[in-house]
């Protein structure tokens, strides 16, 4: 697989509990999966995808964990027109 | 060697002395009985006035945002009432702010603070717009920033609402520790909290809580100088408290002593806060009763040993809304009053608009705050996305409204009518709480006059109950 090169802005994951270490007393879908977190920074060496690497957060600090995306980004939308919406607050509603 | 055990217990365990070094606050100062503290004492020895809080929000683009009146919405609520009812309903912009939402207000002081003492940075555990603020007060005090929010279910994915306040954060300059669905967000901010140094922005400190009390402030003067009386009701979105209570506490320092306080939250019973599958079921992801109930009837739940934030204290009156309720209401403030603006503020213009309704012509509602809209946040992005995960959403009766299955957009302004919850059975939800705490056979003069003070009632309505909490 490709190696991702140092520096490269990336989002890692890390396992932070596994479902045994969970905290007690949470529903059952809940207690049945580890706690992730994911995190982006700086890659500080080559590393590749799904493997370990470290990074530096954009306030500097180091982490570790599994490289997950290179270059994260955000694709949240307006979502698909709902046409229930559509006639609110007109004439043809009011 | 470092052998710090960071096991959940272990960390848990050592709450109290992560707290007291990540705040500068030692609450044994407080603290009179497993339930009883001197909270005016704690708030008060924040040190600042409110003089203070206006010049520092002012220095970082918090306050003084314009207050509307809604005409047209007014006008339509007017021809479904009753002759001679319909309440003039008034918003409070506070999209305005920096970061687009009230909860600046509570970021400010935080940060001023943090900056004050010579922290290096700020940490939060939030899901809401308060991260943002965080981010957005902590860039302009030259402080770094860790964000640490609960974002995607175990198959990865995220509500919009949360994945877009996530990017804000980032925006704004913050690391953002993003987690799966889980109430160990808490045992993050405190490994985050212990690693680091930073300080403890929560929500719920005494500096959180004091920030809101200007947008009390402002509400009386604006409302005074505009309609020549104080605001007859002001209607606040709840889901923690702080909104609530500092709101409340700035109205009361104005001198409104007869301004009624509502409380409103989207109705989402049924659905398990703690749920992996039940988190992306929901097209609200505050201002709703998952936390406002639990959050009302036992405010000390939270990350800091007392909570500044303690909604019965000053809440007359508690709404539940249906989210098609919300939807309905926030595209008539699109279309009919030309702005655009995001989930929060919306909760509680739904309840403006039965309150209205059934008060006279004469009298004056105030909605008491915006938030922005956009992308992930905006009510079709919320709708669409519902519709994907199986939700089903249709015009209708909003009765038929069940959170996590359906969603029933009003056909008509006369359905925009909420439910009205029951304080007395939140204050005795309250009451059994604090018997948990210490037992009511040991309950003493001091826990029952805080009490009372705690629920707006009298000490003779506690004693009352007490019988049956043995």
């Amino acid at each position: 697989m490709a190696q991702i090169q140092a520096g490269t802005w990336v989002e890692i994951e890390q396992v932070i509990l596994t479902p045994e270490q969970r905290a007690p007393s949470l529903p059952e879908d809940t207690r049945k999966v580890p706690y992730v977190m994911r995190v982006s920074g700086f890659l500080l060496e080559p590393a590749e995808l799904g493997g370990d690497s470290r990074i530096r957060t954009i306030i500097g600090r180091e982490m570790s964990g599994v490289l997950k995306t290179v270059n994260p980004s955000y694709s949240h939308s307006f979502g698909s027109t709902v046409p229930e919406l559509l006639k609110i607050g007109t004439q043809a509603d009011l | 060697m470092n052998t710090i055990d960071n096991s959940y217990t272990a960390v848990m365990g050592r709450k109290n002395e992560i707290m007291k070094a990540s705040l500068g606050i030692d609450y044994d100062d407080f603290i009179l009985s497993p339930v009883a503290f001197d909270y005016e004492r704690m708030m008060q020895q924040t040190g600042y006035s409110h003089a203070d809080i206006v010049r520092i929000q002012g220095e970082t683009k918090v306050g003084n945002t314009p207050l509307y009146e809604l005409r047209n919405l007014t006008a339509a609520v007017r021809r479904i009432s009753e002759p001679g009812k319909g309440a003039v309903i008034l918003v409070k912009d506070e999209a305005a702010n920096a970061s687009g939402s009230f909860k600046a207000r509570r970021a400010s002081i935080s940060a001023y603070e943090a900056a004050r003492k010579g922290y290096k940075g700020m940490i939060a555990a939030t899901s809401g717009n308060y991260g943002a603020a965080v981010a957005s007060q902590a860039a302009q005090r030259s402080l770094k920033c860790i964000i640490v929010q609960e974002v995607f279910d175990n198959r990865g994915v995220g509500q919009p609402e949360i994945v877009e306040k996530g990017r804000a954060c980032e925006a704004y300059g913050a690391e953002v520790l993003k987690m799966s669905v889980g109430p160990e967000l808490f045992y993050m901010l405190l490994l985050t909290l212990e690693e680091t140094g930073f300080f403890n922005a929560s929500l719920y400190t005494p500096f959180g809580v004091r920030g809101i009390e200007t947008l009390g402030l402002e509400i009386a003067s604006g409302v005074r100088e505009r309609y020549g009386k104080d605001p007859d009701v002001v209607v606040i979105t709840h889901a923690g408290g702080g909104n609530l209570t500092g709101t409340a506490r700035g109205l009361l320092a104005a001198g409104c002593d007869h301004t009624r306080i509502v409380a409103c939250s989207v109705d989402l019973s049924g659905l398990h806060m703690a749920s992996d599958g039940d988190f992306n079921r929901k097209s609200f992801t505050t201002g709703h009763t998952g936390f406002g109930v639990p959050f009302a009837t036992w405010p000390d739940r939270v990350d800091v040993p007392r909570n500044a934030a303690r909604s019965l204290r000053y809440m007359d009156e508690y709404q539940l809304v249906t989210q098609g309720e919300v939807f309905y209401v926030t595209e008539l403030l699109t279309k009919m009053e030309g702005l655009e603006r995001g989930p929060a503020g919306n909760i509680s213009l739904t309840a403006a608009v039965t309150l209205a309704r059934q008060m006279d012509q004469d009298q004056v509602v105030v909605v008491q705050e915006t938030e922005y809209t956009g992308a992930g946040k905006h009510h079709n992005s919320q709708l669409s996305f519902a519709r994907e995960n199986g939700i089903e959403v249709r015009r209708g009766d909003p009765r038929d409204n069940v959170p996590g299955k359906a969603i029933v957009i009003p056909e008509r302004l006369e359905q925009v009518w909420g439910m009205v919850q029951d304080m007395d059975r939140l204050r005795l939800s309250y009451l059994k709480n604090a018997a948990r705490q210490l037992p009511v056979g040991s309950w003493t003069e001091i826990d029952v006059s805080f009490l009372a003070s705690d629920l707006k009632v009298t000490q003779d309505w506690v004693r009352q109950k007490m019988p049956d909490l043995l």
